[in-house]
């Protein structure tokens, strides 16, 4: 079985030690006894601009997002889904609770899955971002995890769907061969409402093959 | 287990698997949902939600927030239109319930009702906003236990009753259409009497304000060679849709836009149109994608008129993001609904009475139908030779409850189900020869007398299912061994039936062949992902003889001319539409006939369309379609869309008119012949190996063999049938609300509070098949699916769950660990029956 850690956005000892998860700011805040509940909004306006403190971090970076050099503005409290969506025009990430609790917002960061409503994205400035629109080629061809969906009709209402393929894609990198059971486990940090797992199963075990015959 | 594929049958197109033409844009995130939309100048809005239960605003105070950079403008109930009469297809008036839920509210009746809304630059300037605004509440009495509220002096969710009655329509007056009339409110107290039931464990039951009978149940009972008297209460759930009802709206020339998600896309735009109190024509409503429903979005959803307001107020779109949170406090549930079953038995099982009572949690809003139905589906799955149903349908302060996938059927089956196991083990019969015994046939019976007549099914095969799925199970082979321990683990075996409603008729079809020689399809069924909005159109290439790949769909856009379409809930489309795609093929073919005829000499009827042609039977002349759709534009007439039926719904008549003079147009109401009411059926297999040291246990087989006629996609089909078990199977498992009972509050507000079914949660593979008989009343035979799977997947876990541990260990749902070591440490079921939200 694969190290289950690996997949666990929400755990702050993972490899990636410069990652700051939202629990570890929910845990500094309690103890310097702020109080914030804003961490589901942004702020597109310049009225609000944010006066620059000792220790604040730049809010003009550099991400890199399906390989390629993106210049963007952000909050220090900014979430990477929020940047996605709303400053990237990158929307095939969902949001389905914004509290690490359902994993439609999974994305890659440097090949790992992570739930990107809990990463920030000042955090990830020198890493490598994926989301599913950086999957299939240039030329529209379609990644084998993909595909294997299209070959399966897997997923209904597919609000959950890149979440599902990130989660897949990330896992298969190190069990690129696993038997149904395993890859359930691999992406069990996912959730369908539409309740469609045996389709989605069959779909991203028929991914798995594709993606070792390709 | 492998899945079982259908076999195949003499159809090309139809029960064939193929790729729908929206899983492209799904599969690269391509695809649009509500919240995915931007346009100019756009707004955000946030919510202020009650923190109280049931309270009345006394006064706003608004001024420091709207003095704020950024803010735009502020939405409070007082703006909101008055709620309006609608018209259904028959022409009947349906009068607005003046105390039906509404966007905003000043007497909010449960906490996290919105309250007001503000619309800013951007959104955290709004909720800035939100939390500078002074509401002033006065608390008022609140319940949240539909019990109490019943008892001697209990509090009334509303100011004015505690139970909703419904009430006989009145008669028409002369040269006015009929109408139908909201329910009553009424205050509905039992006596202390009544309550002496409950100190046994067991429901009182007082004075219904609906029941129905049929037959003589006093006698059925005292005939019996086993009574029954079981209680059991179901959770209230939060249907959950990972799409939250997010909302994007704004104004163009008089016409408003509104991106939303819904189950149906042509039946929201005269709801958006009647909640926004504006002209069906001044609507553009745009859904090609929508995050799940399951009933929760059966025509969107009222809450997407506070963007709508505020787009008009401030003159900018405006974003209206909805919370996880929120969603849970306004995006509606399945109301609990605690039962009580006096069922009489033979010696061999036949049900020779039935008595059940149920009371519905019904949320402080409009009337669910939850209790009506629970009585029906029972009646119509198990046959009793003598059933009465009484019910009450109780307010309480809790958030406002919908139709839920199997609305009432899922209760009623699970209140069931545990009833028929238990008598099956006091009678030594085999749980599937005790379902095979009662189990409906045919033009089945159900319900109450009407005009001395029960009303019946179109027909019934569940029978068939039983059979062939406990062979397909081995069920005999494997219940010898099941409630045998082995160290801490005992294993299980349940069987379950289930039904739910399985189609409606009298919708219309439209599609164009173009002079390029393709089909346009035009869909105005929802897409919220069970594959119908494409799926019912596979008929018309099937019939016109056409590739798939030649047929050209339009869907989710309204202002893309589509027809008038059923709702997309109560499992309709698949019945409802195959039928309106067959009469709208049956015309596109002959005016094939009809122009082929004209144009090349004989009759209509001398001439055959297949092949992409229309030519003459037995070979000789004919005509391309591509060919057929020119002489079509210059012939016009009926040919093009010039001259429309007179039988269409109007939003198709505008519909069709725009689209006039491109080709050969199609266009047709589904007025075929319709006996009886469409059933569908489930067959449940589930097997279960629970841990006595740790409570836990966990599913390792399942199979559900549905009785849905003919399969359209089978793909499609499998994951609705297991998708909809394993949502059912969920209220087995731990699904449920709780609350605070001193101070009226939910403590389950996110998905880990009551978490849907992961996929860790049930086997690593489960089965499903179909037992693949045509309906005799429907012109392709096929039924709908989304409902019936839910009660047979939460019973069957039920039924498999008694079976490993006896009949001593639940009397409600869920069935969770401490409840399994809990009872069995007691030796009886260690559960309050009656509490609500426990």
């Amino acid at each position: 079985m694969a190290d289950h850690e690996l997949t666990d956005p929400g755990c702050s000892h993972s490899n990636n030690s410069n990652l700051i998860s939202r629990r570890d700011v929910i845990k500094s805040v309690i103890a310097t006894g702020v109080v914030s509940s804003t961490s589901y909004l942004f702020r597109v306006s310049k009225v609000w601009a944010q006066a620059s403190a000792p220790g604040a971090v730049d809010r003009l970076i550099t991400l890199n997002v399906n390989g390629q050099q993106r210049r963007v503005d952000v909050m220090k409290q900014e979430t990477l889904v929020m940047t996605l969506r709303y400053k990237l025009g990158l929307t095939g990430t969902k949001i389905g609770c914004d509290q690490a609790e359902c994993g439609a917002c999974t994305v890659l960061i440097d090949d790992v899955p992570y739930y990107s409503c809990s990463v920030f994205t000042h955090t990830v400035r020198d890493r490598k971002i994926q989301t599913i629109e950086g999957l299939a080629k240039p030329d529209g061809t379609l990644h084998p995890v993909q595909q294997g969906v299209i070959d399966e009709q897997g997923f209904q209402c597919a609000f959950c769907m890149s979440g599902f393929l990130m989660a897949t894609v990330g896992f298969l990198k190190i069990n690129p061969n696993p038997t149904r059971a395993e890859l359930a486990k691999g992406i069990s940090g996912n959730l369908c409402r539409c309740q469609d797992y045996d389709k989605i199963l069959t779909a991203m075990m028929r991914g798995a093959e594709n993606l070792r015959k390709a | 287990m492998p899945n079982v594929t259908p076999p195949s049958s003499k159809y090309k197109l139809i029960g064939k698997n193929y790729t729908t033409g929206d899983l492209y844009a799904k599969v690269t995130g391509k695809a649009k949902y509500a919240e995915d939309y931007r346009a100019d100048g756009m707004l955000f809005c946030k919510l202020a939600l009650s923190p109280m239960p049931h309270a009345r605003v006394r006064g706003i105070d608004a001024r420091a927030a709207l003095a704020m950079p950024g803010v735009k403008a502020i939405l409070t109930a007082d703006e909101l239109p008055a709620p309006a009469n609608s018209i259904n297809d028959n022409g009947t008036v349906i009068l607005a319930n003046p105390r039906g839920y509404q966007a905003l509210t000043n007497e909010p009746l449960f906490q996290g009702q919105p309250i007001l809304a503000v619309a800013a630059i951007d959104e955290l300037t709004a909720a800035e906003a939100i939390e500078k605004i002074k509401i002033d509440l006065e608390p008022l009495p609140f319940v949240v236990d539909p019990l109490a509220t019943l008892r001697p002096g209990g509090p009334n969710a509303r100011t004015d009753g505690n139970a909703w009655v419904r009430l006989p329509p009145p008669p028409p007056k002369p040269g006015e259409r009929p109408a139908l009339t909201p329910p009553e409110l009424q205050t509905v107290k039992w006596t202390s009497q009544d309550f002496e039931e409950a100190k046994q464990g067991r429901l009182p039951t007082g004075k219904p304000t609906e029941e129905w009978h049929v037959g003589d149940v006093d006698a059925g009972l005292k005939n019996a060679a086993l009574v029954l008297d079981e209680t059991f209460v179901t959770p209230n759930t939060s249907h959950q849709c990972l799409e939250t009802r997010s909302t994007m709206a704004y104004w163009q020339n008089g016409k408003v836009y509104v991106h939303t998600g819904t189950q149906s896309t042509a039946q929201t735009v005269p709801a958006i149109a009647r909640w926004l109190g504006v002209d069906v024509s001044n609507v553009v409503f745009i859904s090609e994608y929508t995050g799940g429903g399951f009933g929760s979005k059966i025509t969107g959803d009222i809450t997407l008129v506070i963007p709508a307001l505020l787009a008009k107020k401030t003159g900018a779109p405006v974003m209206m993001r909805i919370t996880r949170e929120e969603e849970n406090f306004i995006g509606r549930g399945r109301p609990s609904l605690h039962g009580r079953m006096k069922v009489g038995f033979s010696k061999e099982g036949r049900i020779t009475a039935l008595d059940m009572y149920v009371i519905c949690d019904n949320g402080p809003y409009d009337m669910v139908g939850d209790a009506f139905s629970s009585g029906r589906i029972v009646s119509v799955l198990y046959q009793p030779q003598a059933m009465r149903w009484r019910s009450v349908t109780v307010l309480t302060n809790t958030p406002p409850r919908s139709a839920q996938s199997s609305p009432g059927g899922m209760q009623g089956i699970a209140i069931m189900e545990p009833v028929l196991a238990k008598a099956a083990r006091k009678l030594g019969v085999d749980q599937v020869a005790i379902r095979r015994i009662n189990a409906p046939e045919g033009k089945a019976p159900f319900g109450p007398l009407t005009a001395g007549k029960q009303q019946y099914a179109t027909s019934a095969f569940i029978k068939e299912a039983l059979d062939r799925g406990a062979e397909q199970f081995k069920w005999n082979e494997r219940k010898v061994n099941t409630g045998k321990r082995n160290g801490s683990k005992v294993r299980g075996v349940g069987v379950s039936m289930s039904t739910y409603s399985g189609g409606t008729t009298g919708f219309d079809g439209l599609f164009i062949i173009k002079p390029d020689g393709k089909v346009y399809i035009q869909s105005g069924v929802g897409n919220l992902g069970t594959e119908s909005w494409t799926d019912v159109h596979r008929v018309v290439a099937e019939l016109l003889g056409v590739p798939w790949e030649k047929c050209e769909l339009t869907w989710g856009n309204t202002s893309k001319n589509l027809p008038w379409t059923c709702p997309s809930g109560g499992s309709q489309t698949t019945h409802a539409m195959t039928r309106a795609a067959h009469a709208v093929a049956s015309d596109g073919i002959l005016k094939l006939q009809q122009i082929a005829a004209k144009d090349l000499g004989g009759k209509p009827e001398d001439y055959v369309v297949a092949n992409e042609r229309v030519s003459r039977k037995g070979g000789g002349a004919g005509m391309s379609l591509a060919q057929a759709a020119q002489r079509a534009i210059k012939l016009g007439g009926v040919y093009d869309g010039h001259e429309l039926p007179k039988d269409i719904n109007n939003f198709t008549v505008v519909s069709a008119t725009a689209l006039s003079g491109q080709g050969l147009m199609a266009v047709a109401k589904d007025k075929y012949p319709h006996d009886g009411n469409t059933f569908s059926f489930v067959a449940t297999f589930a097997e279960i190996e629970a841990d006595v040291e740790t409570g836990q246990y966990h599913i390792l087989d399942f199979l559900a063999y549905a009785d849905v006629g003919t399969v359209l996609h089978p793909r499609a089909l499998g994951g609705q049938i297991l998708g909809r078990s394993i949502l059912g199977i969920g209220h087995t498992l731990g699904q449920k609300w709780v609350y605070d009972q001193q101070y009226g509050l939910p403590v389950s507000k996110r998905f880990h509070h009551t978490k849907p079914p992961t996929i860790l949660d049930i086997p690593d593979k489960m089965a499903w098949a179909a037992v693949e008989i045509p309906d005799p009343e429907t012109p392709i035979g096929s039924r709908g699916i989304g409902e019936p799977p839910v009660g047979g997947g939460c019973a069957a876990i039920l039924n498999a769950l008694s079976d490993a541990l006896g009949d001593e260990v639940f009397r409600r749902a869920p069935v969770t660990s401490d409840v399994i070591l809990a009872s069995l440490e007691a030796g009886r079921p260690a559960q309050d029956p009656l509490r609500s939200n426990i």
